[in-house]
Protein backbone atom coordinates (compact mmCIF):
# COMPACT_ATOMS: atom_id res chain seq x y z
CA UNK A 1 0.00 0.00 0.00
CA UNK A 2 2.46 2.16 0.91
CA UNK A 3 5.36 1.56 -1.30
CA UNK A 4 6.94 4.18 -2.76
CA UNK A 5 7.57 2.95 -6.10
CA UNK A 6 3.69 2.69 -6.98
CA UNK A 7 3.11 5.90 -5.70
CA UNK A 8 5.98 7.68 -7.32
CA UNK A 9 3.91 6.70 -10.63
CA UNK A 10 0.42 6.91 -9.25
CA UNK A 11 1.01 10.50 -7.22
CA UNK A 12 1.69 12.64 -10.52
CA UNK A 13 -1.02 10.96 -12.56
CA UNK A 14 -3.28 12.24 -9.72
CA UNK A 15 -2.33 15.61 -9.46
CA UNK A 16 -1.78 16.39 -13.17
CA UNK A 17 -5.54 15.02 -13.84
CA UNK A 18 -6.84 17.41 -10.16
CA UNK A 19 -4.71 20.15 -11.66
CA UNK A 20 -6.59 20.10 -15.01
CA UNK A 21 -10.15 20.26 -12.82
CA UNK A 22 -8.96 22.93 -10.55
CA UNK A 23 -7.09 24.93 -13.04
CA UNK A 24 -4.04 26.60 -12.65
CA UNK A 25 -4.34 28.27 -9.14
CA UNK A 26 -4.96 25.75 -6.98
CA UNK A 27 -3.64 23.13 -9.31
CA UNK A 28 0.06 24.89 -8.63
CA UNK A 29 -0.65 24.60 -4.91
CA UNK A 30 -1.59 20.89 -5.10
CA UNK A 31 1.21 20.08 -7.55
CA UNK A 32 3.83 21.56 -4.98
CA UNK A 33 2.20 19.65 -2.14
CA UNK A 34 1.70 16.52 -3.75
CA UNK A 35 5.78 16.89 -5.50
CA UNK A 36 6.64 17.38 -1.70
CA UNK A 37 5.57 14.02 -0.74
CA UNK A 38 7.22 12.72 -3.89
CA UNK A 39 10.77 13.32 -2.84
CA UNK A 40 10.37 11.92 0.37
CA UNK A 41 9.26 8.95 -1.51
CA UNK A 42 11.88 9.16 -3.77
CA UNK A 43 14.46 9.58 -0.48
CA UNK A 44 12.56 6.62 1.29
CA UNK A 45 12.88 4.65 -1.65
CA UNK A 46 16.57 5.76 -2.06
CA UNK A 47 17.51 4.54 1.58
CA UNK A 48 15.66 1.42 1.13
CA UNK A 49 17.96 0.73 -2.21
CA UNK A 50 21.40 1.24 -0.01
CA UNK A 51 20.05 -0.83 2.57
CA UNK A 52 18.47 -3.81 0.77
CA UNK A 53 20.33 -3.46 -2.79
CA UNK A 54 17.05 -3.38 -5.44
CA UNK A 55 13.58 -5.43 -5.65
CA UNK A 56 11.06 -5.63 -8.21
CA UNK A 57 7.07 -4.60 -7.45
CA UNK A 58 4.43 -6.36 -9.61
CA UNK A 59 1.79 -3.79 -9.99
CA UNK A 60 -1.43 -4.64 -8.54
CA UNK A 61 0.12 -8.33 -7.22
CA UNK A 62 -0.31 -9.49 -11.29
CA UNK A 63 3.47 -10.38 -11.95
CA UNK A 64 5.41 -10.66 -15.24
CA UNK A 65 4.49 -11.81 -18.00
CA UNK A 66 0.85 -11.63 -17.25
CA UNK A 67 0.98 -7.71 -15.54
CA UNK A 68 3.86 -5.34 -15.74
CA UNK A 69 6.95 -5.27 -12.83
CA UNK A 70 8.49 -2.47 -11.64
CA UNK A 71 12.04 -2.31 -10.77
CA UNK A 72 14.29 -0.58 -8.81
CA UNK A 73 17.83 -0.46 -8.28
CA UNK A 74 20.64 2.52 -7.38
CA UNK A 75 20.76 3.80 -10.85
CA UNK A 76 17.56 4.22 -10.69
CA UNK A 77 16.91 5.17 -7.29
CA UNK A 78 19.20 8.49 -8.33
CA UNK A 79 17.37 9.24 -11.41
CA UNK A 80 14.13 9.31 -9.43
CA UNK A 81 15.46 11.10 -7.17
CA UNK A 82 17.27 13.87 -8.93
CA UNK A 83 13.67 13.93 -11.00
CA UNK A 84 11.82 14.83 -8.13
CA UNK A 85 14.53 16.94 -6.61
CA UNK A 86 14.36 19.42 -9.75
CA UNK A 87 10.72 19.37 -9.90
CA UNK A 88 9.85 20.97 -6.73
CA UNK A 89 12.20 23.85 -6.70
CA UNK A 90 11.17 24.27 -10.68
CA UNK A 91 7.49 23.98 -9.63
CA UNK A 92 8.08 26.62 -7.53
CA UNK A 93 9.20 28.95 -9.73
CA UNK A 94 7.00 27.86 -12.46
CA UNK A 95 4.22 29.52 -9.97
CA UNK A 96 5.66 32.58 -9.96
CA UNK A 97 6.75 32.59 -13.67
CA UNK A 98 3.20 32.23 -15.05
CA UNK A 99 1.72 34.69 -12.48
CA UNK A 100 3.42 36.67 -14.83
CA UNK A 101 3.03 35.32 -17.98
CA UNK A 102 -0.55 34.34 -17.65
CA UNK A 103 -1.48 32.92 -21.35
CA UNK A 104 0.65 29.83 -21.31
CA UNK A 105 -0.63 28.72 -18.01
CA UNK A 106 -3.34 26.56 -18.67
CA UNK A 107 -1.99 23.48 -19.75
CA UNK A 108 1.36 23.59 -18.08
CA UNK A 109 0.55 22.09 -15.04
CA UNK A 110 -1.35 19.07 -16.03
CA UNK A 111 1.39 18.64 -18.83
CA UNK A 112 4.37 18.43 -16.52
CA UNK A 113 2.39 15.86 -14.17
CA UNK A 114 1.52 13.29 -16.70
CA UNK A 115 5.80 14.52 -17.76
CA UNK A 116 6.90 13.13 -14.43
CA UNK A 117 4.73 10.14 -14.23
CA UNK A 118 6.34 9.10 -17.33
CA UNK A 119 10.00 9.85 -16.17
CA UNK A 120 9.23 8.15 -13.11
CA UNK A 121 7.51 5.12 -14.35
CA UNK A 122 10.77 5.04 -17.52
CA UNK A 123 13.01 4.83 -14.18
CA UNK A 124 10.95 2.16 -13.14
CA UNK A 125 10.33 0.07 -15.94
CA UNK A 126 11.55 -3.69 -15.75
CA UNK A 127 11.37 -4.67 -19.60
CA UNK A 128 11.76 -3.32 -22.81
CA UNK A 129 8.45 -2.65 -24.18
CA UNK A 130 7.21 -1.10 -21.09
CA UNK A 131 10.39 1.17 -21.84
CA UNK A 132 8.80 1.96 -25.16
CA UNK A 133 5.19 2.83 -23.72
CA UNK A 134 6.90 5.58 -20.92
CA UNK A 135 9.50 7.09 -23.84
CA UNK A 136 6.41 7.58 -26.01
CA UNK A 137 4.10 9.06 -22.50
CA UNK A 138 7.45 11.72 -22.08
CA UNK A 139 7.95 12.44 -25.39
CA UNK A 140 4.32 13.14 -25.77
CA UNK A 141 3.66 15.29 -22.56
CA UNK A 142 7.25 17.20 -23.04
CA UNK A 143 5.87 18.48 -26.84
CA UNK A 144 2.63 19.58 -25.51
CA UNK A 145 4.56 21.68 -22.84
CA UNK A 146 6.95 22.99 -25.90
CA UNK A 147 3.81 23.47 -27.72
CA UNK A 148 1.67 25.37 -24.86
CA UNK A 149 2.84 28.91 -25.74
CA UNK A 150 1.24 29.10 -28.73
CA UNK A 151 2.72 31.18 -30.75
CA UNK A 152 3.94 29.76 -34.76
CA UNK A 153 7.40 29.18 -33.68
CA UNK A 154 6.61 27.23 -30.45
CA UNK A 155 4.32 25.39 -32.40
CA UNK A 156 6.50 24.86 -35.16
CA UNK A 157 9.83 23.66 -32.33
CA UNK A 158 6.80 21.51 -31.45
CA UNK A 159 6.36 19.78 -34.35
CA UNK A 160 10.29 19.57 -35.36
CA UNK A 161 10.62 17.91 -31.50
CA UNK A 162 7.44 15.30 -32.03
CA UNK A 163 9.04 14.09 -35.44
CA UNK A 164 12.44 13.02 -34.31
CA UNK A 165 10.62 12.09 -31.29
CA UNK A 166 7.99 10.09 -33.35
CA UNK A 167 11.31 8.08 -34.94
CA UNK A 168 13.37 7.93 -32.22
CA UNK A 169 10.60 5.49 -30.65
CA UNK A 170 9.58 4.13 -33.55
CA UNK A 171 13.46 2.79 -34.67
CA UNK A 172 13.05 1.84 -30.90
CA UNK A 173 9.90 -0.19 -31.07
CA UNK A 174 11.24 -2.06 -34.24
CA UNK A 175 14.45 -3.07 -32.04
CA UNK A 176 12.07 -4.30 -29.47
CA UNK A 177 10.21 -5.98 -32.41
CA UNK A 178 13.12 -8.26 -33.30
CA UNK A 179 14.39 -8.79 -29.89
CA UNK A 180 10.82 -10.37 -29.07
CA UNK A 181 11.02 -12.67 -32.51
CA UNK A 182 14.66 -13.78 -31.40
CA UNK A 183 14.14 -14.57 -27.72
CA UNK A 184 10.48 -14.74 -27.11
CA UNK A 185 11.20 -12.26 -24.46
CA UNK A 186 11.32 -8.10 -23.80
CA UNK A 187 11.94 -8.86 -19.83
CA UNK A 188 15.18 -6.89 -19.45
CA UNK A 189 16.49 -9.81 -16.45
CA UNK A 190 15.27 -12.87 -18.69
CA UNK A 191 17.18 -10.98 -21.70
CA UNK A 192 20.54 -10.31 -20.15
CA UNK A 193 21.68 -13.82 -19.66
CA UNK A 194 20.36 -14.58 -23.28
CA UNK A 195 22.51 -12.06 -25.30
CA UNK A 196 26.42 -12.56 -25.57
CA UNK A 197 28.31 -11.89 -28.51
CA UNK A 198 27.41 -14.75 -30.93
CA UNK A 199 23.93 -13.35 -30.99
CA UNK A 200 21.96 -13.63 -34.05
CA UNK A 201 22.51 -11.04 -37.01
CA UNK A 202 19.02 -9.77 -35.88
CA UNK A 203 19.91 -8.95 -32.41
CA UNK A 204 22.70 -7.15 -33.69
CA UNK A 205 20.06 -5.06 -35.83
CA UNK A 206 17.89 -4.10 -32.95
CA UNK A 207 20.50 -3.35 -30.82
CA UNK A 208 21.86 -0.65 -33.69
CA UNK A 209 17.87 0.19 -33.97
CA UNK A 210 17.33 1.32 -30.60
CA UNK A 211 20.53 2.85 -30.10
CA UNK A 212 20.27 5.12 -33.06
CA UNK A 213 16.44 5.68 -32.10
CA UNK A 214 17.65 6.57 -28.28
CA UNK A 215 20.42 9.01 -29.63
CA UNK A 216 17.82 10.62 -31.78
CA UNK A 217 15.68 11.08 -28.76
CA UNK A 218 19.15 12.32 -26.76
CA UNK A 219 19.80 14.65 -29.04
CA UNK A 220 23.27 13.87 -29.37
CA UNK A 221 25.11 15.04 -31.76
CA UNK A 222 24.54 14.91 -35.28
CA UNK A 223 20.93 14.09 -34.00
CA UNK A 224 21.15 17.68 -31.92
CA UNK A 225 18.92 19.57 -35.12
CA UNK A 226 15.79 20.00 -33.19
CA UNK A 227 16.93 20.72 -29.34
CA UNK A 228 17.75 24.39 -29.60
CA UNK A 229 14.68 25.69 -30.97
CA UNK A 230 12.42 23.55 -28.94
CA UNK A 231 14.17 24.31 -25.71
CA UNK A 232 15.53 27.71 -26.49
CA UNK A 233 11.84 28.81 -27.48
CA UNK A 234 10.04 27.47 -24.73
CA UNK A 235 8.61 29.18 -21.74
CA UNK A 236 12.11 29.30 -19.03
CA UNK A 237 10.54 26.73 -16.46
CA UNK A 238 9.78 23.95 -19.58
CA UNK A 239 13.23 24.58 -20.72
CA UNK A 240 14.32 23.94 -17.49
CA UNK A 241 12.52 20.80 -17.09
CA UNK A 242 13.29 19.78 -20.59
CA UNK A 243 16.89 20.38 -20.87
CA UNK A 244 17.13 19.47 -17.19
CA UNK A 245 15.31 15.53 -17.17
CA UNK A 246 13.59 14.38 -20.30
CA UNK A 247 17.07 14.46 -22.36
CA UNK A 248 18.65 12.37 -19.19
CA UNK A 249 15.24 9.87 -19.87
CA UNK A 250 16.67 8.42 -23.23
CA UNK A 251 20.36 8.61 -22.21
CA UNK A 252 19.43 6.54 -18.65
CA UNK A 253 17.61 4.49 -21.35
CA UNK A 254 21.11 3.68 -23.57
CA UNK A 255 22.78 3.79 -19.90
CA UNK A 256 21.06 0.75 -18.82
CA UNK A 257 20.42 -0.97 -21.75
CA UNK A 258 24.27 -1.10 -22.39
CA UNK A 259 24.98 -2.33 -18.71
CA UNK A 260 23.09 -5.75 -19.02
CA UNK A 261 21.37 -6.24 -21.93
CA UNK A 262 23.64 -5.17 -24.57
CA UNK A 263 26.61 -5.15 -22.97
CA UNK A 264 27.91 -7.17 -25.82
CA UNK A 265 26.83 -5.00 -28.34
CA UNK A 266 27.67 -1.91 -26.53
CA UNK A 267 30.92 -2.60 -26.38
CA UNK A 268 31.34 -2.27 -30.19
CA UNK A 269 30.02 0.58 -30.41
CA UNK A 270 31.49 2.34 -27.89
CA UNK A 271 33.88 4.01 -29.21
CA UNK A 272 31.85 5.72 -32.18
CA UNK A 273 29.45 7.13 -28.86
CA UNK A 274 32.45 8.40 -27.28
CA UNK A 275 33.71 10.20 -30.67
CA UNK A 276 30.00 11.74 -30.60
CA UNK A 277 30.02 12.82 -27.54
CA UNK A 278 33.38 14.52 -27.65
CA UNK A 279 31.59 15.98 -31.23
CA UNK A 280 29.08 17.32 -29.49
CA UNK A 281 31.48 19.15 -27.10
CA UNK A 282 32.65 21.13 -29.51
CA UNK A 283 30.25 21.88 -31.74
CA UNK A 284 27.60 23.00 -28.76
CA UNK A 285 30.02 25.17 -27.25
CA UNK A 286 31.25 26.56 -30.88
CA UNK A 287 27.69 27.59 -31.07
CA UNK A 288 26.91 28.57 -27.49
CA UNK A 289 29.92 30.98 -28.37
CA UNK A 290 27.93 32.30 -31.65
CA UNK A 291 24.30 32.93 -30.98
CA UNK A 292 23.00 36.18 -29.56
CA UNK A 293 20.13 35.10 -27.32
CA UNK A 294 20.86 34.12 -24.25
CA UNK A 295 18.50 30.93 -23.95
CA UNK A 296 20.12 29.44 -27.12
CA UNK A 297 23.72 29.80 -25.83
CA UNK A 298 21.39 28.12 -22.69
CA UNK A 299 20.64 25.13 -25.33
CA UNK A 300 23.46 24.51 -26.99
CA UNK A 301 25.53 24.38 -24.03
CA UNK A 302 23.13 21.32 -23.36
CA UNK A 303 24.18 20.16 -26.39
CA UNK A 304 27.42 20.33 -25.62
CA UNK A 305 26.95 18.93 -22.02
CA UNK A 306 25.17 15.78 -23.17
CA UNK A 307 28.56 15.05 -25.37
CA UNK A 308 30.42 13.91 -21.82
CA UNK A 309 27.02 11.67 -20.76
CA UNK A 310 28.57 9.61 -23.62
CA UNK A 311 32.36 9.98 -22.73
CA UNK A 312 30.88 6.94 -20.72
CA UNK A 313 30.72 4.58 -22.96
CA UNK A 314 34.06 3.98 -24.24
CA UNK A 315 35.08 3.62 -20.60
CA UNK A 316 32.24 1.49 -19.03
CA UNK A 317 34.46 -1.34 -17.01
CA UNK A 318 33.43 -3.51 -13.98
CA UNK A 319 35.21 -1.38 -11.96
CA UNK A 320 32.31 1.54 -12.00
CA UNK A 321 34.01 4.44 -12.37
CA UNK A 322 32.64 5.34 -15.73
CA UNK A 323 29.10 4.51 -14.55
CA UNK A 324 29.36 6.52 -11.27
CA UNK A 325 30.90 9.38 -13.82
CA UNK A 326 28.27 9.36 -15.82
CA UNK A 327 25.49 9.65 -12.78
CA UNK A 328 27.04 12.12 -10.95
CA UNK A 329 27.23 14.36 -15.00
CA UNK A 330 23.18 13.59 -15.02
CA UNK A 331 22.96 14.96 -11.91
CA UNK A 332 25.86 17.89 -11.86
CA UNK A 333 24.33 18.77 -15.11
CA UNK A 334 20.35 18.48 -14.78
CA UNK A 335 20.34 20.56 -11.09
CA UNK A 336 22.74 23.28 -13.14
CA UNK A 337 21.07 23.65 -16.17
CA UNK A 338 17.46 23.56 -14.45
CA UNK A 339 19.53 26.68 -12.75
CA UNK A 340 20.53 28.31 -15.29
CA UNK A 341 17.57 28.02 -17.30
CA UNK A 342 15.46 29.35 -14.27
CA UNK A 343 18.05 32.09 -13.93
CA UNK A 344 17.70 33.06 -17.64
CA UNK A 345 14.12 33.30 -17.25
CA UNK A 346 14.07 35.68 -14.67
CA UNK A 347 17.08 37.70 -16.52
CA UNK A 348 14.39 37.92 -19.53
CA UNK A 349 11.69 38.83 -17.24
CA UNK A 350 13.49 41.71 -15.70
CA UNK A 351 15.50 43.02 -19.16
CA UNK A 352 11.79 42.71 -20.84
CA UNK A 353 14.93 41.09 -24.22
CA UNK A 354 15.79 37.77 -25.23
CA UNK A 355 19.38 38.79 -26.19
CA UNK A 356 22.98 38.62 -24.51
CA UNK A 357 23.25 42.69 -25.68
CA UNK A 358 20.05 43.72 -23.92
CA UNK A 359 21.42 42.02 -20.35
CA UNK A 360 23.71 45.29 -19.75
CA UNK A 361 23.59 46.15 -15.99
CA UNK A 362 21.58 43.54 -15.00
CA UNK A 363 24.39 42.75 -12.46
CA UNK A 364 23.43 45.35 -10.12
CA UNK A 365 19.11 44.87 -10.38
CA UNK A 366 19.12 41.18 -10.06
CA UNK A 367 22.91 40.19 -8.08
CA UNK A 368 21.21 37.36 -6.62
CA UNK A 369 20.24 35.78 -9.90
CA UNK A 370 23.45 36.35 -11.46
CA UNK A 371 25.38 34.97 -9.13
CA UNK A 372 23.40 31.45 -9.43
CA UNK A 373 23.36 31.92 -13.00
CA UNK A 374 27.64 31.91 -12.17
CA UNK A 375 27.51 29.21 -9.69
CA UNK A 376 25.38 26.83 -11.94
CA UNK A 377 28.36 27.95 -14.60
CA UNK A 378 31.13 26.73 -11.99
CA UNK A 379 29.41 23.08 -12.83
CA UNK A 380 29.32 23.07 -16.15
CA UNK A 381 32.74 24.46 -16.58
CA UNK A 382 33.89 21.95 -13.87
CA UNK A 383 35.66 23.75 -10.99
CA UNK A 384 35.96 22.33 -7.50
CA UNK A 385 33.77 21.75 -5.65
CA UNK A 386 30.75 21.59 -7.78
CA UNK A 387 29.15 18.58 -9.05
CA UNK A 388 30.39 18.89 -12.54
CA UNK A 389 33.88 18.64 -10.73
CA UNK A 390 33.28 15.48 -9.46
CA UNK A 391 31.48 13.92 -12.44
CA UNK A 392 34.62 14.89 -14.83
CA UNK A 393 37.39 14.02 -12.14
CA UNK A 394 36.10 10.89 -12.27
CA UNK A 395 36.25 10.59 -16.27
CA UNK A 396 39.52 11.82 -15.80
CA UNK A 397 40.73 8.71 -13.66
CA UNK A 398 38.41 6.52 -15.58
CA UNK A 399 40.47 7.39 -18.75
CA UNK A 400 43.73 7.74 -17.14
CA UNK A 401 43.18 3.94 -15.61
CA UNK A 402 42.02 2.38 -19.10
CA UNK A 403 45.32 3.98 -20.36
CA UNK A 404 43.00 6.16 -23.40
CA UNK A 405 44.75 9.80 -22.82
CA UNK A 406 42.39 11.27 -25.43
CA UNK A 407 39.64 11.92 -23.57
CA UNK A 408 41.54 13.63 -20.70
CA UNK A 409 42.16 16.07 -23.77
CA UNK A 410 38.22 16.20 -24.55
CA UNK A 411 37.03 16.71 -20.79
CA UNK A 412 39.34 19.50 -20.43
CA UNK A 413 39.37 21.43 -23.47
CA UNK A 414 35.31 21.43 -23.04
CA UNK A 415 35.55 22.56 -19.20
CA UNK A 416 37.14 25.69 -21.13
CA UNK A 417 34.84 26.16 -24.05
CA UNK A 418 32.38 26.16 -21.19
CA UNK A 419 34.22 29.05 -19.38
CA UNK A 420 34.19 31.06 -22.73
CA UNK A 421 30.37 30.73 -23.39
CA UNK A 422 29.61 31.32 -19.49
CA UNK A 423 31.79 34.64 -19.21
CA UNK A 424 30.35 36.27 -22.24
CA UNK A 425 26.99 36.06 -20.38
CA UNK A 426 28.88 37.25 -16.98
CA UNK A 427 30.92 40.03 -19.18
CA UNK A 428 27.56 41.46 -20.87
CA UNK A 429 25.72 41.53 -17.15
CA UNK A 430 28.11 43.93 -15.70
CA UNK A 431 28.40 46.14 -18.36
CA UNK A 432 26.84 49.58 -17.19
CA UNK A 433 23.02 49.87 -18.42
CA UNK A 434 22.24 52.33 -20.95
CA UNK A 435 20.57 55.14 -19.84
CA UNK A 436 17.16 54.74 -21.47
CA UNK A 437 16.90 50.50 -20.34
CA UNK A 438 14.06 49.68 -18.19
CA UNK A 439 13.67 46.55 -15.47
CA UNK A 440 10.91 45.23 -14.58
CA UNK A 441 11.14 43.57 -11.00
CA UNK A 442 11.08 39.83 -10.36
CA UNK A 443 9.11 37.76 -8.00
CA UNK A 444 11.62 36.82 -5.00
CA UNK A 445 10.73 33.51 -5.29
CA UNK A 446 12.02 33.00 -8.51
CA UNK A 447 15.58 34.25 -7.87
CA UNK A 448 15.67 32.23 -4.65
CA UNK A 449 14.84 29.32 -6.62
CA UNK A 450 17.47 29.88 -9.01
CA UNK A 451 19.75 29.81 -6.56
CA UNK A 452 18.72 26.95 -4.89
CA UNK A 453 19.39 24.80 -7.82
CA UNK A 454 22.61 26.25 -8.66
CA UNK A 455 24.25 25.94 -5.08
CA UNK A 456 23.11 22.51 -4.74
CA UNK A 457 24.87 21.77 -8.03
CA UNK A 458 27.85 23.40 -6.34
CA UNK A 459 27.33 21.59 -3.09
CA UNK A 460 26.84 17.95 -4.76
CA UNK A 461 30.38 18.02 -4.93
CA UNK A 462 30.97 18.21 -1.26
CA UNK A 463 28.46 15.33 -0.31
CA UNK A 464 28.38 13.35 -3.64
CA UNK A 465 29.76 10.09 -1.30
CA UNK A 466 26.08 8.85 -0.64
CA UNK A 467 25.12 9.28 -4.33
CA UNK A 468 28.03 7.46 -5.12
CA UNK A 469 27.69 4.31 -2.97
CA UNK A 470 24.03 4.48 -4.53
CA UNK A 471 25.34 4.30 -7.53
CA UNK A 472 27.97 1.78 -7.22
CA UNK A 473 24.42 -0.26 -6.62
CA UNK A 474 24.32 0.12 -9.82
CA UNK A 475 22.17 -1.67 -12.15
CA UNK A 476 21.93 -4.62 -10.25
CA UNK B 1 8.39 -19.37 -45.72
CA UNK B 2 5.96 -19.29 -43.44
CA UNK B 3 2.97 -16.87 -43.43
CA UNK B 4 4.93 -15.61 -40.10
CA UNK B 5 8.05 -14.46 -41.82
CA UNK B 6 5.80 -12.93 -44.92
CA UNK B 7 4.43 -10.66 -42.14
CA UNK B 8 7.53 -10.13 -40.77
CA UNK B 9 8.88 -9.14 -44.37
CA UNK B 10 5.91 -7.00 -45.53
CA UNK B 11 6.57 -5.02 -42.45
CA UNK B 12 9.59 -4.43 -43.32
CA UNK B 13 8.89 -3.02 -46.42
CA UNK B 14 5.99 -0.51 -44.72
CA UNK B 15 8.84 0.31 -42.35
CA UNK B 16 11.50 1.71 -44.63
CA UNK B 17 8.99 3.00 -46.88
CA UNK B 18 7.56 5.03 -43.62
CA UNK B 19 11.46 5.87 -42.88
CA UNK B 20 11.37 7.46 -46.60
CA UNK B 21 8.71 9.04 -46.09
CA UNK B 22 9.46 11.60 -43.19
CA UNK B 23 13.12 12.05 -44.71
CA UNK B 24 12.05 12.86 -48.27
CA UNK B 25 8.55 14.13 -47.89
CA UNK B 26 8.13 18.03 -46.66
CA UNK B 27 3.92 18.09 -46.38
CA UNK B 28 3.14 18.18 -42.90
CA UNK B 29 -0.08 15.87 -43.46
CA UNK B 30 2.33 13.19 -45.40
CA UNK B 31 4.82 13.22 -42.67
CA UNK B 32 1.82 11.89 -40.34
CA UNK B 33 0.61 9.32 -42.76
CA UNK B 34 4.42 8.19 -43.18
CA UNK B 35 5.20 8.00 -39.18
CA UNK B 36 1.95 5.46 -39.39
CA UNK B 37 3.05 3.66 -42.37
CA UNK B 38 6.36 2.80 -40.29
CA UNK B 39 4.24 2.55 -37.53
CA UNK B 40 2.16 -0.26 -38.78
CA UNK B 41 5.28 -1.88 -40.19
CA UNK B 42 6.98 -2.23 -36.51
CA UNK B 43 3.30 -4.17 -35.59
CA UNK B 44 3.56 -6.34 -38.49
CA UNK B 45 7.06 -7.46 -37.53
CA UNK B 46 6.18 -7.96 -33.41
CA UNK B 47 3.47 -10.08 -34.75
CA UNK B 48 4.34 -12.17 -37.15
CA UNK B 49 8.01 -12.74 -36.19
CA UNK B 50 6.18 -14.14 -32.91
CA UNK B 51 4.48 -16.64 -35.01
CA UNK B 52 6.73 -19.72 -34.13
CA UNK B 53 4.74 -22.90 -33.49
CA UNK B 54 2.17 -22.34 -35.60
CA UNK B 55 0.08 -20.42 -33.36
CA UNK B 56 -0.65 -17.16 -32.37
CA UNK B 57 1.30 -15.38 -29.36
CA UNK B 58 -0.81 -13.44 -27.31
CA UNK B 59 1.63 -11.26 -25.76
CA UNK B 60 2.76 -9.56 -28.53
CA UNK B 61 -0.87 -8.59 -29.78
CA UNK B 62 -1.36 -7.20 -26.39
CA UNK B 63 1.76 -4.90 -27.21
CA UNK B 64 0.58 -4.07 -30.55
CA UNK B 65 -3.10 -2.97 -29.09
CA UNK B 66 -0.75 -0.87 -26.81
CA UNK B 67 1.67 0.33 -29.63
CA UNK B 68 -1.45 1.75 -31.68
CA UNK B 69 -3.19 3.32 -28.58
CA UNK B 70 0.02 5.26 -28.27
CA UNK B 71 -0.07 5.84 -32.53
CA UNK B 72 -3.31 7.04 -32.44
CA UNK B 73 -2.28 9.32 -29.29
CA UNK B 74 0.86 11.01 -31.09
CA UNK B 75 -0.79 11.19 -34.64
CA UNK B 76 -3.62 13.61 -32.80
CA UNK B 77 -0.83 15.16 -31.45
CA UNK B 78 0.63 15.54 -34.95
CA UNK B 79 -2.61 16.94 -36.53
CA UNK B 80 -3.56 19.26 -33.56
CA UNK B 81 -0.19 20.82 -34.05
CA UNK B 82 0.02 20.80 -37.86
CA UNK B 83 -3.53 22.43 -38.11
CA UNK B 84 -2.84 25.21 -35.50
CA UNK B 85 1.06 25.79 -37.63
CA UNK B 86 -1.58 26.14 -40.99
CA UNK B 87 -3.94 28.56 -39.05
CA UNK B 88 -0.99 30.29 -37.66
CA UNK B 89 1.17 30.80 -40.59
CA UNK B 90 -0.93 29.41 -43.65
CA UNK B 91 2.19 26.73 -44.26
CA UNK B 92 1.76 23.38 -44.64
CA UNK B 93 5.46 22.81 -44.14
CA UNK B 94 8.33 23.34 -41.90
CA UNK B 95 10.51 25.77 -43.10
CA UNK B 96 14.13 26.48 -42.74
CA UNK B 97 14.15 29.96 -40.56
CA UNK B 98 11.70 29.09 -38.02
CA UNK B 99 14.31 27.68 -35.89
CA UNK B 100 16.01 30.72 -35.19
CA UNK B 101 14.37 33.03 -32.76
CA UNK B 102 13.30 36.42 -34.63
Amino acid sequence: MTDPVAWLILLPLVWATGAFVLGPGRGARLAIGALLVQCALALQLAVEVLAYGGRTHPVGGWGAPLGIDLAADGLSAVMLLLAQALALPLAVYARAYFAENAPTVRYFWPLAGFLLAGINALFLAADLFNLYVTLELVGLAAVGLVAAGGTARQVAAALRYLFAALAGSLLYLLGVALIYGAYGTVSLETLAPLVDARAPAAVWIAGGLMLAGLMLKTAIFPFHYWLPPAHGGAPAPVSALLSALVVKASFYLILRLSLDVFAPLAAAAATVLGLLGAAAIVWGSWQALRTDHIKMLVAWSTVAQLGYLFLVFPLLAPDGLALQAGGMQAIAHGLAKAAMFAAAGVLMLATGRDTLVGLAGVAGRVPLTLFAFGLAGVTLMGLPPSGGFLAKWLLIEAALTHGQWGWVAVVIGGGLLAAAYVFRVLRQAFLLAPADSRFHPVPRSMEWTAFVLAAASVLLGLRGVELMALLARGAA
Amino acid sequence: MSSGLVFAAAGAVLFAMGLAGIVLIGHLLRRILAFNVMGSGAFLILVGLAQRAGGADPVPQAMVLTGIVVAVASTALALALARRLHRLTGRTTLSATDSDPE
